[in-house]
């Protein structure tokens, strides 16, 4: 997968991390390439948002030891949108931004998740999947050369879920950052990943190619194989057959 | 409301006989729930609503003067009240002494103000001014005001500037207290957001910091213009020469009880609408914010 020559975006390793409540990573390694879009998987309490939070230096409170190298330009996607209730959506997107035109780069972020329209509201105004889409373009108006993304969708409904799905892929396509996601869902991890880094227990369990052929039996048949492997390796591939 | 209860009844009404082809009664429900309000919200808000509660009091006042239950050697009517603050304006009194009042409560407030914002900014942004202010604020608190006032009367003497300190110390401490405590109050999530997005420490404090404690700021700022004139009126019925609070002082030497009603209406007016003007700065200043109260 990452082609030995080239120097990693991300070289994590042998990473060890305890918090006293929730969290431990036991000896990760983890590198990203430059423009690779990584899920990491797990189950709840496996690790995953710790290890994204110790690459994103997140973690001052927490004890540990290893090596992380990562990129100075990181954006932070989180679980919730994390605008600023007090800054209108505009004000939100360009949050931070130097330089000259901030206001037009923020604007034409904003038209890229679709909400060219909206920079003047306020965020409440905003359904949760908007303010979503703009806590994406407040990310990808830095072009970062790494995104992390915490469950980025764990609050949205199904159906937006999928829309945001077209769009972080898009938008990751067009910008072209290395991409750490956090998810739980293997559907998405497989739908969005080239790679899939699955966590249990502190550790890196499994590491598989999810890049699917373009549209067709082939990609329906390996997605549900994919499918099937990842489901086995976070111990839950039968639980419905059981119940049938 | 009696006015949208009586147009849903009516819509009910209606609704059956303006079918008389339907073999099925009509289902009413819809209709009956066309508008709809907040369950559990506090209602529409009315115009002049909060005029409700002084106009009540006016009306008993009003009764009770009118049927003589009250004895206008305790408390005159409402009418000569008005009568007297008539003559009052007439004769240049109140308007005088009103000025002197407002005068003295605004320089009270502008340096309380002042004073209190700037420490509650050094003790709610670095670690070292809250070691060094924070406490002494806590034991200044536990102080009133008035019992510091023999002392501010001895170092500065009776006139305005001992006046002026002592509304300033009765502003300082709620505007110190609500913004320091909105200051340190900051959700940390902001912070990670404002370190993953590079923020240097004077663009958090201006994007996040600040505008996230102005909630708090404001509400200090209320407490603080009715601990105004509350110090106001302490003050000013010791030796003054002027100002609203001597002239009632001055009534209660010729047992002139209409003259110090009309002295304790206008303090009532003036706490009531310098509250209604903050509360209006606050809903201006913080139109991102939605609350019960909308």
């Amino acid at each position: 997968m990452t082609a030995p020559t080239a120097r990693p975006v991300v070289r994590v390793r042998d990473l060890k991390r305890t918090f006293t409540l929730k969290g431990v990573l036991n000896g990760v390694d983890l590198d990203i390439a430059r423009g690779e879009f990584v899920a990491l998987l797990g189950r709840s309490g496996s690790g995953k948002s710790t290890l994204l939070r110790a690459i994103a230096d997140l973690d001052s409170e927490a004890q540990g030891s290893g090596e992380i190298e990562a990129p100075a330009n990181i954006a932070v996607v989180f679980q919730d949108a994390r605008l600023l209730p007090w800054k209108r959506v505009l004000e939100n997107v360009a949050l931070g931004l130097t330089g000259p035109d901030v206001r037009a780069r923020g604007q034409r972020a904003l038209e890229e998740v679709e909400l060219g329209d909206r920079g003047r509201s306020w965020p409440y105004e905003l359904s949760g999947g908007e303010q979503q889409r703009v806590a994406l373009a407040r990310s990808l108006v830095r072009e970062p050369a790494l995104l992390l993304a915490d469950e980025p969708f764990g609050a949205l409904d199904a159906l937006t879920r999928i829309r945001m799905h077209a769009l972080l892929k898009r938008l990751s396509q067009a910008h072209q950052p290395a991409v750490l996601l956090v998810t739980h869902d293997v559907d998405e991890a497989i739908e969005l990943a080239d790679r899939v880094v699955l966590l249990d227990d502190g550790r890196i369990a499994a590491n598989l190619d999810v890049r699917l052929p373009p549209a067709g039996p082939a990609r329906v048949e390996l997605f549900m194989d994919l499918r099937r492997q990842l489901l086995g390796l976070l111990g839950v591939e039968n639980e419905l057959a059981e119940v049938r | 409301m009696n006015a949208m209860t009586g147009g849903v009844l009516e819509i009910a009404e209606e609704l059956p006989g303006a079918e008389p082809f339907g073999r099925e009664a009509p289902i009413v429900a819809p209709a009956v729930r066309a508008r709809r309000r907040r369950r559990l919200g506090l209602g529409e808000p009315l115009p002049f609503g909060p005029l409700l509660g002084p106009g009540l009091l006016l009306l008993y006042w009003c009764v009770f003067s009118y049927t003589g239950l009250l004895d206008p050697r305790i408390l005159p009517s409402p009418w000569a009240t008005l009568a007297t603050a008539r003559d009052l304006t007439a004769d240049g009194r109140l308007p005088a002494n009103l000025a002197v009042s407002a005068i003295r409560a605004a320089e009270g407030l502008a340096f309380g103000v002042v004073a209190g914002l700037a420490v509650a900014l050094i003790s709610g942004l670095s670690r070292l001014g809250g070691y060094v202010f924070d406490s002494l604020v806590q034991m200044k608190r536990a102080i009133p005001t008035l019992a510091l006032i023999p002392l501010v009367i001895l170092w500065l003497g009776i006139g305005e500037p001992m006046k002026i300190t002592v509304i300033a110390l009765s502003v300082f401490i709620p505007i110190y207290l609500q913004t320091h405590t909105a200051l340190r109050g900051t959700e940390l999530k902001y912070l990670e957001l404002a370190e993953t997005l590079n923020l240097s420490r004077w663009r958090f404090l201006r994007d996040v910091v600040l505008p996230g404690a102005l909630p708090g700021f404001m509400l200090g700022l209320r407490f603080a213009v009715m601990g105004a004139w509350l110090a106001l009126v302490v003050v000013e019925q010791l030796n003054a020469t002027s100002g609203i609070g001597y002239m009632i002082d001055l009534a209660r030497t010729y047992a002139q009880t209409d003259v110090i009603v009309v002295g304790l209406v206008v303090y009532a007016l003036l706490g009531l609408g310098s509250d209604a003007a903050v509360r209006f700065a606050e809903a201006r200043l913080i139109g991102w914010r939605r609350t019960l109260a909308q």
